[in-house]
């Protein structure tokens, strides 16, 4: 199948994804801040709790744990009650500090490795993250595990969004 | 609506309960060929590859083409737009986190300035 550049086609938000080749994805956003403070929001647990489980997800972030250093491990707990959470846990590869993170995902045979990288671009920051699945399989089903936390009500993010822009406000 | 899709997902998994139709549609996947190539290239005969090309085509994967005596395959649009739904799934979950990244970055970025660091 070809994966073309019109499958990874930037959208409003500006985020482009692509499927680089059966076993790898490709994402890729710029963001507005230096490389220090879009690191700061991977690897201090109480940011990272704030984005990267969406509200429009439908599954809260219930805990998450990080020991951000190369063989560290993290483990990021999802779910409504602590009895029946999902828990997602590997360990760092590599810790470059601002600059690139490496973290193994082991709560299945088939977890990725997850490549990111920030990179000063004049103040905003070029950040590129990788998944790289042990077979095309496990990348052409990447999304079943998730299923329960991915339904399709994004008009929950404009909640998230305006409440983060009320923070941001405030703060 | 929802029938029409229901025959066509069945149509779908008929067509790809089978290695060589799978086999098939993986070699497609990398150039278009025409039914003589395919036969060749799975060890069958010419007849026997029709019937195969014939249900890959009733299913949407694969549409044919005839040029001359010469009769073309490639992926269908079905596989075509499934595949970009894939990619539009994956899409939606990272462009949902990182937009609420870009606000707690902005956010954390303003809060530096202020405090004058």
């Amino acid at each position: 199948m070809g994966y073309s550049e019109s499958d990874a086609a930037p959208n409003a938000g500006g985020t482009r994804v692509e499927r680089q080749s059966d076993r790898e994805l490709v994402v890729t956003r710029t963001f507005d801040a230096p490389p220090r403070i879009v690191f700061a929001a991977w690897t201090t647990p109480d940011l990272f709790m704030r984005w990267w489980a969406p509200k429009s997800s439908g599954v809260p972030m219930l805990s998450c744990e990080m020991d951000v250093r190369t063989g560290g491990g993290y483990r990021v707990e999802f779910g409504h009650d602590p009895a029946s959470a999902m828990a997602f846990y590997g360990k760092y590869l590599e810790v470059v500090p601002d600059t690139r993170l490496v973290w193994t995902n082991e709560e299945g045979p088939e977890g990725a490795v997850t490549t990111v990288t920030f990179e000063d671009k004049g103040g905003k920051t070029l950040l590129v993250l990788r998944e790289l699945y042990p077979t095309k399989e496990a990348l052409d089903e990447s999304f079943v595990g998730m299923e329960g936390g991915m339904p399709e009500q994004f008009e929950q993010l404009d909640e998230l969004l305006s409440t983060l822009e009320a923070d941001a406000a405030g703060g | 609506m929802v029938q029409y899709a229901a025959a066509r997902l069945d149509a779908s998994f008929a067509a790809l309960a089978d290695a060589t139709r799978r086999g098939v549609l993986e070699q497609l996947g990398r150039a278009e060929a025409s039914i003589t190539d395919l036969a060749d290239r799975f060890h069958m005969t010419l007849t026997g590859m029709k019937k195969h090309v014939g249900v890959l085509e009733r299913a949407g994967l694969v549409v044919t083409e005839k040029v001359g005596r010469v009769r073309t395959c490639r992926l269908g649009r079905l596989g075509l737009e499934e595949e970009a739904a894939w990619i539009d799934r994956h899409r939606q979950l990272w462009d949902t986190r990182f937009d609420a990244l870009d606000m707690l970055v902005a956010e954390l970025k303003a809060k530096e300035r202020d405090d004058g660091l």
